[in-house]
Order: structure tokens, then sequence, then C-alpha cells
């Protein structure tokens, strides 16, 4: 009896994805899609392996992760700093508020156009839409994580003998991190979606968005398939990984 | 600053033998012998709210005093300004002469969870402060183990504060406190959130200092008889705009005990104290 439940419980979580594999199973087999449109897990799976084996598939996926994680990066160094230069000022945050909450809220997508002409199409113009896109997410977030910094903690440093800016260094920065941390994982999360977009409409030759776009209009389903689940298990695994790294570095966060 | 106008300033506290002698006069500077810290025309205003308007005090050297008052007297109020952590409108507070910033201060918060730093293990808390100061690595680790001793800790002081009871986070920020070897020492309410045993426990120890080693300290609390039982000096607080009520000495010897709190000195000065402090709230 408790071994079952015990099994269950260790089944649950591969429970969802098992009723998905089943429920597209049978769609398939009963033609409730037409096949061209929707091909068998087993077909789908096939492409995914075929495409890791022959290499295409990982060549596309290691440009996508490139591309994110240098869009990524530029977006932390330039937008970590800004954020807690923007928190730690009351008077340079109210100034700046809006049009930092104004350009977060407009969608990255909407500035391909802009950043065609300041970059051309070439690869710098992913790049720079998702590294502003995630700019924006980590700016808010780190700002926000400074001012909301634990006053008392501040109080406590200064009484102790700090100077303003070791206040800084040794308290606002490490009180800043769980929200940045937060900002991180949606910032990279949102460079992801940006680059695959940009992959698929700004003059790509490679990526997965390219990869997904292209087998679309040839009709090679399994392979579409196979890219949407590869593009889907990338946003997976990094949000994971951000995850990780949060219980590593913000142990004390939420306690 | 005109500290001399408000020397005859009636409602400065002066200890007890300190009051006959007349105050030295160190040109502008001005103190009773004995003293340690002094307080001269404190004025602060909250908006059109005033709180302290010509406020004196002498604190004495190595004693410690508890202040007590009706709420929103501004009892921490009064401590945050003389810690140098809020600032003041008016006035003048001087250690021995000097500026809070040229002087070793403990500060210990009401609110502890939100004084230590969760990002430390607790034996790095309570070696934070000691970056402060100029002394070799040797002197720094020698100090902490010293503390560590006479505290006489049961727990692990690597696991980081929030794997500790509440309790054990108030010591280890009354520890980091002390580590600095400070001049004055300052507890805001320092066990109003902990339980009876816990209290006792960090009170006992806190003496245990004081006896090895006195040091001037402010308590602030809203519990006479924990004020009464830790202090040489009991500072009753009027309603605002802040004045002293009365300065009740307290010298029971140390260590003080359950015992104390039956003696007639001990229910006498307590006695005083409420009869003081209800004059006060009735005001």
């Amino acid at each position: 009896m408790k071994s079952s439940e015990e099994l269950m419980s260790k089944l649950q979580p591969v429970l969802g994805l098992f009723l998905l594999v089943v429920f597209w199973e049978l769609a398939f087999e009963m033609r409730l899609v037409d096949p061209v449109l929707l091909p068998s897990p087993a077909q789908s799976f096939q492409a995914f392996w075929h495409g890791l084996e022959e290499g295409s598939l990982w060549a596309d996926l290691r440009r996508t992760v490139a591309r994110t994680g240098i869009s990524f990066a530029i977006a932390l160094v330039i937008a970590v700093p800004l954020g807690i230069l923007l928190g730690s000022s009351d008077k340079v945050y109210r100034a700046l508020e809006f049009p930092i909450d104004f350009f977060r809220s407009t969608p990255a997508s909407a500035m391909f156009p802009l950043f065609l002409i300041l970059f051309g199409s070439g690869e710098s113009t992913k790049i720079a839409v998702a590294a502003f896109g995630a700019a924006l997410a980590i700016l808010f977030a780190t700002a926000y994580g400074v001012m909301n910094a634990r006053k008392q903690r501040q109080l406590a440093a200064r009484v102790m003998g700090a100077s303003r800016l070791q206040v800084l260094s040794d308290v606002t920065i490490w009180e800043s991190l769980p929200q940045t941390f937060v900002g991180m994982r949606s910032g990279v999360s949102l460079a992801l979606v940006i680059v695959i977009v940009a992959e698929m409409f700004i003059g790509s030759t490679d990526g997965l968005g390219q990869r997904i776009l292209k087998s679309q209009m040839v009709f090679d389903m399994p392979d579409m398939y196979a890219s949407i689940f590869a593009a889907g298990a990338l946003g997976y695994l990094l949000n994971l990984l951000f995850i990780v790294a949060e219980r590593r570095f913000v142990h004390w966060g939420g306690k | 600053m005109q500290a001399l106008k408000h020397m005859e300033a009636p409602q400065a506290a002066r200890p007890p033998g300190a009051g006959e002698i007349a105050g030295m006069d160190l040109g502008h500077r001005w103190y009773a012998p004995g003293t340690h810290i002094t307080i001269r025309g404190l004025h602060k205003t909250f908006g059109a709210h005033t709180l302290y308007d010509g406020f004196d005090l002498d604190i004495p050297k190595g004693k410690i005093i508890s202040i007590f008052g009706p709420n929103g007297c501004g009892k921490s109020t009064l401590i945050n300004m003389i810690a140098g952590i809020l600032p003041y409108d008016k006035g003048q507070i001087l250690f021995d002469g000097k500026d809070v910033h040229d002087t070793r201060i403990g500060y210990v918060f009401q609110n502890y969870r939100e004084a230590v730093f969760p990002w430390m293990r607790a034996i790095d808390n309570i070696r934070y402060p000691l970056k402060y100061l100029d002394l070799s690595k040797g002197e720094k680790e020698a100090r902490i183990d010293r503390l560590v001793e006479s505290f006489d800790v049961k727990i692990d002081l690597n696991k980081y504060p929030y794997q500790m009871s509440g309790g054990q986070q108030q010591m280890v920020s009354i520890m980091r406190a002390l580590v600095v070897d400070p001049e004055v020492l300052f507890l805001d309410e320092p066990f109003s959130a902990l339980d009876y045993e816990m209290t006792q426990f960090l009170r006992d120890r806190l003496q245990k200092v004081f006896i090895e080693r006195p040091v001037t300290t402010l308590l602030v609390s809203h519990d006479l008889d924990e004020a009464v039982y830790l202090a040489d000096y009991v500072l009753l607080l009027s309603r605002n705009p802040t004045r002293i009520a009365d300065f009740v000495p307290f010298d029971a010897p140390r260590p003080r005990s359950a015992e104390t709190t039956l003696t007639p000195d001990f229910l006498r000065v307590k006695g005083h104290s409420l009869e003081i402090f209800q004059r006060e709230v009735r005001k």
C-alpha cells in the first residue's frame, strides 16, 4: 500500500506529460487532425533524434543559445549597475520611473524596425533587441530590490561605522539580490523569446527560430515539432538553471 | 554650540555626587565629572509635532540607564538621536567631549530579524563590525573567542541566522554589538519579541558582560520590572514635549537574580517609578 503511494507520488510529475503524449497519439490514430499537419509523437521524436544525430538541430540550438547568452550577458552588465544606481537615489528613480516603466511595458518586438535601422539586418540587431528587452526587466527588478532594502539593516551597518559606499556594498546590494535574480530569470526568458522571433523574421540562416519557420514552409512537420520541442526544452532548462542558481546564491531569500 | 547657556537647565539630570561638585568648564564644552554623554538643548520635531524642545541630560559613565515612559514620548527617538542614526534639529550631543562618529558604539535593535545579515553565517555577523576597527587579524579572532566564551554559546555559530530561533538571532545581534568593545551600548527593547526563557538567559549574559567590563548602556524598555532589574538608573520621561520626569538610582549589587526583585529596595524604586509614570500618563 505504502510503496504504491510512493510510486504514485514519484510518477505524478510525469503524469501530465504522459497524458499529453497519449492524447496526441490518440488524435493521430483517430485522424482527428490531418496527419500531414500533426504527425505521430514517434515521428516527431524521430525527427528530433535525427536532427541531433546528424547535427543540424544541434547547430541551430547552439546558435540560439549563443545569441540568448550574449544578449543576456550584455543586459546583465548594463542593467545591474544601472539598477543599483537608480534604486539608491530616490530622486533619480522618481525622475526616471515613468520612462523606464513605459519602455519595459513596450513589447520589445515593436522595436525591431527601429533596431534594424540602427544596427542593420545582421547579427547585431537580434542581439541588441534581445539585450534591450532583458536589460529593462533586470534593471527594473534590481532598482526595485535596492529601493526596498531593509532600512534597519542599512542602519545597523551605519551604526557599526560603515560609510555610504560600504552600506551599499555590504548591505544594499545583498538585500537586492533576491529581486535581481527574479529579474534575471524573467530577463533570460524574454531574451530567448526575442531571439527566436528575430531568427524567424530578421534575415537568418541559422538558429531554432529560423529552423521552425523553414520546416513549416516546406511542410516538414515532424522537424517543425522537433524544433519547437527543442526551443521549449531550452526555455525550460534556462529557467531551471536560474532557479538552481538562485537557491545557491540567495539561499536566505524568502526566509 | 553655546552649551554653557544650558548649564543651569533645570531638567538636566546629574549623577549623584556630581551635582555638588562644580561642573568642569572646558571652554565651550562643559560636563560634570563622571559624565559620559552630555545632551544640551536637544530639539526635535516631526512635522508640526514637537517631540523634544530644549532637552538636557547627563549620562554617567559605565552605568546602565533604563529609559521608561508613556507611549509616544520618544524613547527610541532619543536613543536613535544619541546613536547618530536619527538627525535632530538643534542641540548638541557629546561623548566625553567627542562626536558620535569618533565613538565606538554597539546597537541592538528590537527587530532582530531585520538587524542581522541573513547572507552571512552567525559567526561572520559577529565578526562584521571588527572590519571597521584597526586591529590585527589575530586580535580580532581573540576577541571573538573571548566573547563566545563569556557568552557560553552552546549553539553552532556556523549556522545562518534563518536556521536559528529568534532568541538565538538576538543573541548574535547582541554579540555583534559587544564585539567592538563599545564605549556606549544601545539596547532598543531587545527582549520584547522573545520568550521568557530566552529573555532571562540573555539578561544574565548581559549582566555577566557588564560585571566583567562596565559599559555605558542605554536600554529602552516597556517592561518596568525589566527596566529596574537591569538599571543603575531609571530615566523616567514625561509626555511630549518630552522632559525628564525623574532619574532614579537603583544600586542593588550585581549579579542580580530573581531574589533581587523581592528586595524592599527594588520594590521601592519600582513603586516610585510607577507612581511617576502614572502621573505622567494622566497629564
